[in-house]
C-alpha cells in the first residue's frame, strides 16, 4: 500500500496509458468488425470460416503473437495494438453477427416491405436491435484488452503491466499489490460502466426504459 | 359476429384521396431454386378497384408467394403485374411498396420504436410534414378502435390483437392504393380474431381500398372477401365470388376444401344477406311480425336455420345494427340456395382472365 500512495503520480500515470491504449484498441478492432460482421451476418456462408480463423487468433498465447509480431511493427505500443485488435475481433465480430442476425425476420420483412431501403433499414431497425449484443461484445473485448494489455509491457507497450514486470524482477510487493488493484480497478469499472451502457441499450431496444 | 367497434363518423382522408386501383396479373410464375415445380405457376387475375379479395389454399400452394411479388419482396421470373395502369417493376422497388399497404402475420412492429414512430415509418419514409404525420396517427389510432394514449406506448406494452390493429394502422399510414395482408389474423385467438374481422370489413366499407389478403382459413375467407381465388400447387384452380365457389367447384379440390358436399359447412360460409342477395326479386317485407325472431344480415345461415328450428314460426327477420328491417328469411330460402341452387346450374363459369 506504501508503494501505492508514495508513487500515486507514476502508478496514475501508467493506468492512463493503460486505459489509452485499450481505448485505441477498441477504436480500431470495431472499425475492422462493424463491418467484417456486417458483411458475414449477410453473406452466411462466410461465418463459418470467418469465425473460425478468428477463433484461431484468438488461441494464440499472447506473448508469442506479440513477440511475433515485433519484427513487423518493432517495440512499443504498436505490435501491442495490433495484437490485441486481433484478439477483440473474435469477442465483437461473433458478438456483433449474433445480434444482427438474430434481429426477428417480421421485423425485417415488414421494414423492407414498407419500402425502407437497406440503408434505412440497417440504421433504422437491424443497428438499434443488435446495438445491445454489439455492446456486450465491447465489453468483453474491453476486459480481455485491459487485462492481456499487462503484458504488452514486456514488449514495451507501457501500461500497468509496467508494475507487475518490475515488482516481480525487483521482488517488490507493493509494485505488484499496487500494479494488481490498479488493473483490477480498470477492469472493474470498465465492466460496470459498459454494463450500464449494454442496459440501456437493452432497455431502448425492448421500447420503455430506455 | 360481434357489432364492429369503430365509431369515427368522418372520413379519414381529406383532400389528397389516394384512390384504390385494381390489381392485375398475368401468366405470373416464380421458380424457387431447387423446387421441382414451380412455386407459382402461370397465374393470371384481376382483383377490381375497392376489393376484398382472399387468396385461399393450403400451405405450400403459392398463396404467399404470388402476395410477396406483388410488392416485389419476390421477383416473378415469367409474367407481369399491374397496380392500376402501372406495370409494377417500371417503378423503383421502394417507391412501389411505400404505395402499398402490407400486413403480415408476425406483424412485424419496430420493438424500439413508439406506437407513434410504428405508425410513421411511411409516411416518414414519403417526406411528409411533422403536423400531418401526427393528425394522421391519431385518425388511425381512432380508425382501428384503439386510444390516443397507445401513442407513447411500445409494442411490447400491448395484446396480440393491439399490436395486429397497429400492423393495420402502420400499413395504411400513407393511404395505400392497395393493402396486401398475409394471414394477418392467424396468429391471434378466435375471440379477438373474429373481432378484428369484423373491423377489417368495416374499415374496408369506409376506405374502399383494394385489399388482397392471404388465408388457409377457409371461413375466413368466406367470411370476408367479395371475390376468392383459389389456389392448388401454384395453379389458381378457381376464382369467384363465394357463392360460385360454392355451388359451382371447378374441381374436387375445391369441393373438399370448401366442404361444398356438407350442408351444415355451407350453410355456416354464407350470410343471412348473401341468401337476401341471392333471392333477389323479392323485395323487403314491410308488415314485420313481433313475435317473429330477429337475425341479422351478417350472421351465417347455419346460426339461421338453427333459430329457425327454435321459433315457432317459418321465417326470421332481417334486421340490420341501424334497426331497418331487411327482409325475411324463410326455410325455403335455404333449400333454394343450397339445394336448387346448386343442382340448377352448372354451366362453366365466366372467365375471369384480363384483357391486357
Amino acid at each position: 500500500m506504501n508503494y501505492l500512495i508514495t508513487n500515486f503520480g507514476y502508478v496514475s500515470l501508467l493506468f492512463g496509458q493503460h486505459v489509452r491504449l485499450t481505448l485505441i484498441v477498441l477504436f480500431f478492432s470495431l472499425l475492422i468488425a462493424l463491418p467484417l460482421g456486417a458483411l458475414v451476418s449477410r453473406v452466411r456462408w462466410l461465418q463459418g470460416p470467418v469465425l473460425g480463423v478468428l477463433g484461431i487468433v484468438y488461441t494464440i498465447p499472447s506473448l508469442s503473437l506479440f513477440v511475433l509480431l515485433i519484427p513487423l511493427f518493432g517495440l512499443g505500443a504498436a505490435p501491442a495494438i495490433v495484437a490485441l485488435a486481433a484478439y477483440a475481433q473474435l469477442l465483437l465480430v461473433r458478438n456483433w453477427v449474433t445480434g444482427l442476425t438474430t434481429v426477428d425476420p417480421a421485423v425485417i420483412e415488414a421494414a423492407r416491405g414498407m419500402g425502407m431501403n437497406g440503408w434505412q433499414c440497417f440504421w433504422q431497425v437491424e443497428f438499434p436491435l443488435a446495438l445491445p449484443m454489439l455492446l456486450a461484445g465491447v465489453r468483453l473485448a474491453a476486459l480481455s484488452s485491459i487485462g492481456i494489455g499487462t503484458i504488452a509491457a514486456y514488449i514495451n507497450a507501457g501500461g500497468l503491466g509496467v508494475l507487475l514486470f518490475q515488482g516481480v524482477v525487483t521482488s517488490n510487493y507493493g509494485k505488484i499489490l499496487a500494479g494488481s488493484l490498479a488493473v483490477s480497478v480498470l477492469a472493474i469499472g470498465s465492466n460496470y460502466l459498459l454494463r450500464f451502457l449494454e442496459r440501456r441499450a437493452e432497455g431502448f431496444r425492448q421500447g420503455g426504459t430506455g | 359476429m360481434e357489432e364492429p367497434v369503430l365509431t369515427t363518423p368522418q372520413p379519414i382522408h381529406d383532400n389528397e384521396k389516394i384512390p384504390s386501383a385494381e390489381i392485375v396479373c398475368e401468366g405470373v410464375t416464380k421458380h424457387f431454386p431447387g423446387g421441382a415445380k414451380p412455386a407459382v405457376d402461370h397465374v393470371s387475375f384481376r382483383v377490381a378497384a375497392g376489393d376484398l379479395v382472399a387468396l385461399l389454399g393450403p400451405s405450400g400452394c403459392g398463396k404467399t408467394t404470388l402476395l410477396k411479388m406483388i410488392n416485389r419482396l419476390y421477383e416473378p421470373d415469367e409474367g407481369r403485374i399491374w397496380i392500376g395502369k402501372q406495370e409494377i417493376h417500371t417503378l423503383p422497388v421502394n417507391q412501389l411498396r411505400r404505395q402499398i399497404g402490407y400486413a403480415i402475420q408476425q406483424v412485424g412492429l419496430f420493438p424500439h420504436m413508439t406506437i407513434r414512430k410504428n405508425i410513421a415509418v411511411v409516411p416518414r419514409l414519403l417526406g411528409w410534414s411533422r403536423e400531418k404525420i401526427e393528425q394522421r396517427s391519431q385518425d388511425l389510432l381512432e380508425l382501428v378502435g384503439l386510444p390516443a394514449s397507445y401513442l407513447t406506448r411500445y409494442p411490447r406494452q400491448l395484446s396480440g390483437g393491439e399490436q395486429q390493429r397497429i400492423g393495420l394502422a402502420r400499413a395504411l399510414a400513407a393511404d395505400p392504393a392497395i393493402l396486401l395482408m398475409d394471414e394477418p389474423f392467424a396468429a391471434v385467438d378466435a375471440i379477438n380474431r373474429e373481432r378484428l374481422q369484423g373491423e377489417l370489413l368495416e374499415i374496408h366499407r369506409k376506405l374502399h381500398k383494394t385489399i388482397l389478403f392471404v388465408t388457409h382459413d377457409v371461413e375466413e375467407a368466406f367470411h370476408l372477401a367479395d371475390k376468392i381465388i383459389i389456389l392448388q400447387a401454384g395453379k389458381l384452380v378457381q376464382h369467384g365470388t363465394p357463392l360460385e365457389i360454392i355451388m359451382q367447384p371447378q374441381n374436387a379440390f375445391v369441393e373438399e376444401l370448401t366442404g361444398a358436399n356438407n350442408m351444415l359447412r355451407r350453410l355456416s360460409l354464407f350470410t343471412v344477406q348473401s341468401a337476401l342477395e341471392a333471392r333477389r326479386n323479392s323485395p323487403a317485407q314491410s308488415r314485420p311480425f313481433p313475435e317473429q325472431a330477429v337475425i341479422r344480415p351478417e350472421d351465417d345461415l347455419r346460426s339461421a336455420l338453427a333459430q329457425l328450428l327454435e321459433s315457432s314460426g317459418d321465417a326470421l327477420q332481417v334486421i340490420n345494427a341501424s334497426e331497418e328491417l331487411l327482409g325475411e328469411l324463410k326455410f325455403e330460402d335455404l333449400r333454394a340456395l343450397l339445394v336448387e341452387g346448386a343442382s340448377r346450374n352448372q354451366q362453366p363459369e365466366q372467365d375471369e382472365l384480363p384483357h391486357h
